[in-house]
């Protein structure tokens, strides 16, 4: 098998090696994705005032905790690029496995934010997916999250073995650019769902 | 990596970013309209920016990919314009818009209509 590695590493018929542009394309793609989810939340919240009754009853502590949790697990995947670079491949190894962390202390709080809901004992705090619209959003936008959240995970845990071999280190960055394109998403949703009551 | 650039202090730049969230909670708490839409959206894209132009190096970057992102935007615009006014449209020959006339079901659970068919 060759080590030369895939052909996107090394040819840059653009000005931008291959494998860098075609994350960028993904992301002009998940722009749609949950740009098309967002706005039509904002139109729909729009012609809906009363959903304002509906948003106190997520929890604003959580979304902000989490806000902070994957702002700084982009900070930490942004310092495992850095260190890639300079090929100091174990501080990028354990950089990588902080940002993991990060995203599943995430996961760790929307799991707790979706259980207070959909098993909640109060039929007045009960909330599922079938109880509106407003909470069809709200599971759709954040589950929606949430799973990206856990594919970036999986993705950073497979290239970081190969990384702390000295592999494919600029899959770091590719990976970097995803995970602070799901953090902008956070940025969004945050106060779309939590905070504008 | 976006070619060869000085790399920005990352975590400054994150506490910035911190210093933005704090503000984004802060200021809807004053109960102020205008300062919610400030401080909540226009604050998350300051975010936005930050983390783009900073952590994703888009400033660094080549131009194109910017437009790249700027025109899937825009089309989010065209689409966001395009259905707004079939969505807001309050009403119809052949349907009956119950946000309009105030006899949703989900409406009926926050507010009491009034002889006038208004909200109170």
């Amino acid at each position: 098998m060759s080590m030369q590695g895939p052909l996107a590493t090394s040819r840059s018929a653009t000005g931008i090696p291959t494998g860098r542009l075609g994350v960028w394309w993904l992301l002009a793609s998940e722009i749609f994705i949950f740009g098309g989810l967002i706005a039509c939340y904002i139109l729909y919240r729009l012609n809906n005032p009363w959903w304002g009754g509906e948003a106190v009853f997520t929890k604003v502590p959580a979304g902000a905790f989490n806000t902070f949790v994957l702002l700084t697990s982009s900070l930490f995947i942004v310092l495992a690029h850095d260190a890639a670079e300079k090929k100091d491949f174990d501080r990028a190894f354990k950089f990588i496995w902080y940002t993991i962390g990060g995203g599943g202390v995430f996961l760790l709080v929307k799991y707790y934010e979706y259980s207070s809901k959909l098993f909640a004992d109060d039929p007045e705090l009960l909330k599922t997916p079938l109880t509106n619209t407003y909470w069809s959003f709200y599971y759709t936008a954040t589950g929606l999250h949430a799973l990206h959240v856990i594919g970036g995970m999986v993705i950073m845990a497979l290239i970081s073995f190969d990384l702390r071999k000295g592999f494919n280190p600029h899959r770091v960055e590719l990976i970097g650019l995803y995970w602070h394109f799901v953090d902008i998403v956070w940025i969004f949703l945050f106060p779309l769902l939590y905070i504008a009551k | 990596m976006a070619g060869a650039h000085a790399h920005p202090n990352y975590v400054k730049i994150w506490v910035l970013l911190l210093v933005l969230l704090v503000v984004s909670i802060v200021g809807p708490e004053l109960g102020i309209p205008w300062l919610t839409l400030l401080t909540a959206f226009g604050i998350a894209l300051v975010k936005t920016y930050y983390v783009a132009a900073y952590f994703m190096h888009l400033n660094f970057e080549k131009k194109y990919v910017w437009f790249l992102l700027l025109i899937s935007t825009v089309l989010l615009g065209v689409f966001f314009f395009g259905v707004a006014s079939d969505i807001m449209k309050t009403d119809g020959q052949n349907w009956q818009d119950c946000i309009a006339n105030n006899t949703c079901a989900e409406q009926q659970r926050y507010f009491v209509i009034d002889g006038d068919g208004q909200l109170r």
